[in-house]
């Protein structure tokens, strides 16, 4: 079993770097590629978010945090120019895994709305010791002024395709080691925490530590994201801090559904074309998103890819089965 | 840290009314933001995280109602009941579709609300900060008080907080509707199940909760200059408020805000640089040593 899902996870690794690769070859346009990376890196933001909103039940509002840190640890690291990236990529993941440990520490003494409340407020105490503490951080300019990327085991950064590869690379590696950690004894106790905390004790295991875990993994992928993305622009800004950017993947994990582990990263890819498309015609961005984020809270109210898992599995289920029952064979 | 400078405060009279006052006028207008947020969730258990825009929306419109008819009293009536009536517009078309629905999508839906209204303000008075200016009737020499100059609208400010927060303490002690909101807040479906109109009860405390955030943004007009995206400051540190005070409490809200004042108030002569964390460190204490806030029972949802 362990093996099997090992070795299916590695062969949709492969198909998805692939057809990632020949993307370069086949399209032309840096405008596609650069949405590529955004979908890719946003989308790796989002599930890490759903492994707390969709896996745990833990509505966090303050996730934005952990994808700025990890950005504004890689850019200071890198700006000393005496780490290699990869050195300083599990440098920034693990300081922003420490950040997160005392957070999630403190955070999950509290439960569903104070837990979003604390998340939140945490986030803004983050984003306002970005603003003010200047020297350190660049202030309201960000950390700008690029920095070098040395290469390192043949890889040149500075070169366009092999940042694009080694991002794609990144990302993929990143969301097979989550989609492990969804299927894992720890991810199966991580959803019966979801529905069912009370049991979860009765059983003797530690519902808070689980929680904490969860939090800590979580705010590790998300830096992973961040990193990536100061990496690609070369810079890190304090809105990469900001709660919008929380909200943002919020709605991603919404627009793509919450119960399916690609969901968000088909909400990222909608979102992530929305934006393109909406800014390039106005200014007026928030009006617009906010009003299809009305349309879709009155209306749809579901996921895409849930949608379409759904049908199917009902499709499969010969319409026979009791609506319980779908719902018990959703992933 | 400028612990001297503090101390150096404490004990001058002068120094010590200015901030104490000043203590006053950010605790009291957090309270009027948090006091309706607090009732809302109270009653009808949803967490309005638009909160903050509909204290946004209040300056906005006093500042437009101030422009175009010069008198600051009928700013501050045409505010406060304009954002009872949009509250009422909100509770009945979008959070009343919502009330059987998970938080998230409360979350969510809150969240595109914020967007549309922080842009359509940007639409209308454009992105820059807009000062309203001191009404003339109380652009007058500032009171000297023990030594201390005190501007008039301070003293204003103030009192008409306090009589503001003490009618809402009557109207949900003494009148009949403010029984059937503590009844609702105790135990929604049993007031449905007494006959007691349900919707027409939320909607009436959705709009009390708007209008005194809107209330909130007009008196803070002179005294503060407007921007979009002003609500959301406000509301994290209303949230604050509930948190250190109890969620659904207002005698709660009230002696968390006042402290928050203090906190900021005093914090900015003694350690500026740390004033936002020393009211972030003021919650994680009250959180840690009490979970459901001060005066917070625990909430069931």
């Amino acid at each position: 079993m362990k093996n099997r899902l090992l070795s299916s996870t590695l062969l949709w690794a492969i198909i998805a770097f692939l057809i990632l690769a020949a993307m370069p070859g086949l399209i032309a346009s840096q405008m596609v590629l650069d949405l590529i990376i955004h979908v890719a890196i946003f989308g790796l933001f989002a599930i890490s978010v759903n492994l707390l909103i969709g896996y745990t039940g833990l509505i966090s509002f303050g996730h934005a945090m952990f994808y700025a840190s990890g950005a504004y640890a890689f850019g200071l690291l890198m700006q000393t120019g005496t780490w290699s990236v990869p050195a300083a990529l599990a440098l920034a993941v693990l300081s922003s895994a420490l950040l997160a440990l005392v957070v999630g520490l403190v955070c999950t003494k509290t439960k569903e709305i104070y837990f979003t409340f604390l998340t939140l407020a945490i986030q803004m105490m983050f984003y306002s010791t970005i603003l003010s503490w200047e020297t350190f951080t660049g202030g309201d300019q960000g950390l700008t002024g690029g920095f070098k990327k040395p290469v390192f085991l043949g890889i040149d950064l500075a070169n366009a395709n092999h940042l694009y590869y080694f991002i794609a690379g990144v990302v993929i590696v990143s969301l097979g080691l989550l989609w492990h950690i969804t299927k894992s004894p720890f991810g199966y106790a991580l959803r019966m925490v979801r529905d069912n905390a009370a049991r979860v004790e009765f059983l003797g295991m530690n519902v808070r530590g689980y929680r904490i875990a969860a939090f800590v993994i979580a705010a590790a992928f998300a830096s992973v994201a961040g990193a990536l993305m100061s990496l690609y622009v070369s810079a890190a800004y304090p809105n990469f801090g900001y709660w919008t950017m929380s909200g943002e993947a919020i709605f991603m994990i919404m627009l793509g559904g919450v119960n399916t582990f690609l969901g968000p990263l088909v909400g990222a890819t909608m979102l992530t074309l929305l934006n393109h498309y909406v800014t390039a015609h106005t200014k007026y961005y928030g009006l617009v998103l906010g009003t299809i984020i009305l349309l879709y809270v009155l209306l749809l109210r579901k996921g895409l890819l849930d949608i379409i898992v759904e049908r199917f599995i009902a499709f499969r289920a010969d319409r026979t089965l009791p609506k319980k029952q779908i719902e018990s064979r959703l992933p | 840290m400028d612990i001297t400078a503090l101390s150096a405060c404490v004990s001058s009279a002068s120094c010590l009314m200015t901030q104490g006052l000043n203590a006053f006028v950010i605790g009291m207008l957090l309270f009027l933001v948090a006091s309706g947020l607090t009732l809302i969730f109270g009653v009808l258990k949803v967490v309005n995280f638009t909160h903050g825009s509909l204290y946004m929306l209040g300056a906005y419109l006093a500042y437009y109602i101030y422009k175009i008819t010069d008198s600051y009293l009928l700013a501050v009536i045409v505010a406060s009941a304009g954002i009872a009536v949009f509250g009422i517009f909100l509770e009945r078309l979008f959070f009343r579709r919502l009330y059987q629905s998970n938080f998230l999508m409360q979350l969510l839906m809150c969240y595109g609300w914020i967007l549309v209204l922080d842009d359509l303000v940007q639409l209308l008075f454009g992105a820059e900060f807009q000062s309203m200016g001191m009404p003339p009737f109380f652009a007058t020499a500032p009171l000297i008080i023990a030594g201390a100059p005190i501007p008039l609208f301070y003293i204003f400010l103030i009192a008409i907080s306090f009589l503001v927060a003490l009618a809402v303490w009557l109207l949900i002690v003494k009148t009949s509707f403010g029984s059937k909101v503590r009844a609702a807040a105790t135990n929604t479906s049993m007031t449905g199940a007494l006959g007691i109109n349900t919707a027409l009860l939320y909607a009436g405390v959705f709009a009390l909760g708007a209008g005194l955030a809107g209330l909130a943004g007009a008196l803070a007009a002179p005294v503060r200059s407007l921007v979009p995206g002003m609500g959301f400051s406000i509301l994290i540190e209303s949230f604050i408020v509930t948190v250190i005070g109890g969620m659904g409490s207002i005698g709660g809200a009230l002696v968390a805000a006042i402290l928050i004042g203090v906190c900021r108030s005093f914090g900015s002569v003694g350690f500026p640089m740390f004033t936002e964390i020393g009211v972030f460190a003021l919650m994680a204490v009250v959180l840690l040593l009490r979970p459901d806030g001060l005066f917070g029972k625990g909430v069931q949802r």
